[in-house]
């Protein structure tokens, strides 16, 4: 018997660290040390937070590059890195790193930021907690997909990136009980979602659209 | 009877709401107390207003306390704002002692409740050393700062730090605002409330009496600021600006704003806008009273553009009122309006009254362009900044600080 799927939702809250950096390579030094909370927030937080649901940028990196230092190279280069590729926040910092680092040995001055504008290193806390929901199999879960809050779509596809032993969503490990390889085609389906370049609410429409695919509801077979 | 939670479903959906009720369920039974030092007029009071019958909707014991004082009080807390936000100003010790002893008498009258409070929530410097003065507190206490102390006048910062270090949490509007302390510094951006009087859907033929009642011309376009006469609001740059757009195209302005009872400077700043708009016809400037909310929406509404060109700003409520309704902004490249203004979609960043004037009369020749920016500048408001995203973050800070440090939080 499958057990249940246990829907869960999130919230995050940041927090400025006070830790900044001024020019290019202060950013480097400090990256090389600071708390992975920060590297995970400022690729990934944004989804979560306050934002502009067109930004030219998808990670704060990037956008500083762009908009402080007004190189355009770099920010094209740090755009381009999609931490969805990477199962250890740690590989994700050695690659920011080394495009940063390969910035800087090209570059003949090191690009300064005005004094207002340091990038500002921030973390988070995330709060989980449970709505009390459960949903029993694939075909409910179809019906009910929908109706999940934006926190429960960060939550099981996100955030399930950093607790589940496969680096997969929740919906996939769920689905992965079968053991019989009846979901195969929908695990692959939903594997193929690209995370990042996207926003929650369209994550949620393409999460429902595999479901409501592959396991027609009562109502949409009769 | 519709409950007030119900009414936001309909603007940002059922979904949202319920996100809250869960997420406060905890919370329940919980005695949380506000200060701060105005019951009207600003942007804090107006939170506050909302705020604390959100709360007591999803069952929090929600109160608001406002700290009282004299004149030399008031005086020296605005001598603090102005330092905060840079400006190096001399404080008289007589006025720091006004300011000690003000929060030493308010505090005999709070104590017990504040000692009392699972949370305790201190809105700005004005109350800030109410923490020393209740040595038996039970609960957490935060330091809510809506300044924007990115560069502050340091002999200031110096004096009041030692009051705020000991709390357990502080909240600041943007990572640039805040000041390193011993203690975690949450981010919490503001927000307005869509169902107030300021930012509520007008009945039809009331914008256009806003025309009629301050003789202003329907066919002409309108450029409006809606600010307290504040020399940080830089009132005379947006009379600078105007000049230099009637220059090309027939426009006029508005500057209307009120005063708030804890800003004794207003009316000098006043005085010096009038001297500078003259006896120019199409300057209008409008000095309302704290409760004109209706007034100021139908201003706005019946605006072409708005203006918020400050040289400082905290978050920059007014901005967001503006957006709400569907108008671009052009706003000054500061503070809390950098977070609002997404140059060239919800609006354009400007640094001087020239690059104020030309942006306008970008917008008045592209109406099309205008029509796109305030579409976007609508809904950047409805997905980051009303009161339902501030209150979820309120209710996570409140997790976060019963468990300090802690990453992850499972309830």
């Amino acid at each position: 018997m499958r057990e249940p799927f246990i829907v869960k939702d999130c919230t995050l809250i940041s927090i400025a660290t006070g830790e900044e950096a001024q020019n290019l390579r202060e950013l480097s030094d400090r990256l090389k040390s600071i708390h992975p909370g920060c590297i995970y927030y400022h690729f990934w937080g944004g989804m979560l937070r306050s934002s502009f649901d067109e930004p030219e940028y998808q990670n704060d990196f990037a956008a500083w590059a762009w908009h402080c230092l007004h190189d355009s190279r770099l920010a094209e280069r740090l755009a381009i890195i999609d931490p969805s590729h990477h199962r250890e926040i740690e590989d994700l910092r050695r690659e920011l790193v080394d495009v940063i680092e390969e910035r800087l040995a090209e570059s003949e001055t090191v690009p300064w930021a005005q004094s207002g504008q340091r990038f500002k290193f921030i973390r988070s806390q995330i709060i989980v907690f449970n709505p009390d929901k459960r949903i029993n199999h694939p075909e409910e879960m179809a019906e009910q997909i929908a109706g999940l809050s934006l926190g429960s779509v960060f939550y099981h596809f996100i955030d399930a990136r950093r607790r589940t032993e496969s680096g997969r969503s929740d919906f996939v490990e769920w689905l992965r009980m079968d053991e019989d390889g009846q979901y195969d085609e929908m695990i692959k389906q939903i594997n193929a979602i690209d995370p990042y370049f996207t926003t929650l609410t369209d994550l949620r429409r393409d999460l429902a659209a595999i479901f409501h695919n592959n396991c027609p509801t009562g109502e949409e077979t009769s | 009877m519709t409950s007030a939670l119900e009414s936001y479903a309909a603007i940002v959906g059922n979904e949202v709401i319920d996100h809250l009720r869960q997420l406060a369920e905890p919370l329940k039974g919980m005695k949380v107390v506000h200060v701060n030092s105005t019951r009207e007029g600003g942007g804090v009071a107006e939170i506050l207003s909302w705020l604390i019958p959100f709360k007591r909707e999803l069952g929090l014991d929600a109160e608001w306390e406002v700290i009282t004082g004299e004149t030399a009080f008031y005086q020296c807390t605005k001598s603090f704002h102005n330092g905060l936000q840079g400006s190096p100003v001399g404080i008289p010790p007589l006025l720091l002692r006004a300011y000690e002893q003000t929060n030493a008498d308010n505090a005999e009258r709070l104590r017990s409740t504040l000692e009392e409070a699972d949370f305790v929530f201190i809105h700005d410097p004005q109350p800030a050393p109410l923490l020393r003065l209740c040595p038996n507190r039970k609960g957490k206490w935060v330091w809510r700062c809506h300044i924007d102390l990115s560069r502050p006048y340091r002999a200031v910062w110096k004096y009041l730090r030692d009051f705020v270090a000991g709390y357990d949490a502080s909240i600041w509007s943007l990572a640039d605002f805040a000041q390193p302390l011993p203690h975690p510094l949450y981010l919490i951006a503001p927000s307005i409330d869509p169902l107030s009087q300021k930012n509520r859907e007008l009945y039809p033929g009331e914008v256009d009496a806003v025309f009629d009642r301050w003789g202003l011309d329907p066919q002409l376009p309108l450029i409006t600021q809606v600010s307290r006469f504040d020399l940080f609001k830089d009132p005379l740059g947006v009379i600078h600006a105007y000049r230099m757009i009637k220059e090309f195209t027939p426009v006029q302005l508005v500057l209307a704003g009120g005063g708030a009872s804890d800003d004794p400077e207003g009316d000098e700043v006043l005085r010096e806008v009038r001297k500078a708009a003259g006896d120019d016809p199409d300057i209008h400037i409008l000095l309302l009273p704290a409760d004109a909310h209706r007034e100021i929406n139908g201003l706005q509404r019946a605006s072409t553009i708005c203006l918020q060109k400050s040289t400082k700003e905290g978050f920059g409520l007014t901005v967001t009122e503006a957006m709400w309704k569907g108008k671009p902004v052009i706003g000054g490249d500061t503070g809390g309006i950098r977070l609002q203004v997404i140059n060239h979609h919800t609006g354009f960043l400007v640094n001087t009254p020239e690059g104020a004037a030309l942006r306008v009369r970008y917008l008045l020749k592209n109406r099309d362009r205008l029509e796109a920016m305030g579409r976007k500048a609508k809904a950047l408001v409805l997905n980051n900044f009303l009161v339902t995203r501030h209150l979820r973050e309120y209710l996570t800070l409140m997790f976060a600080t019963m468990h300090k440090g802690v990453e992850r939080i499972e309830l």
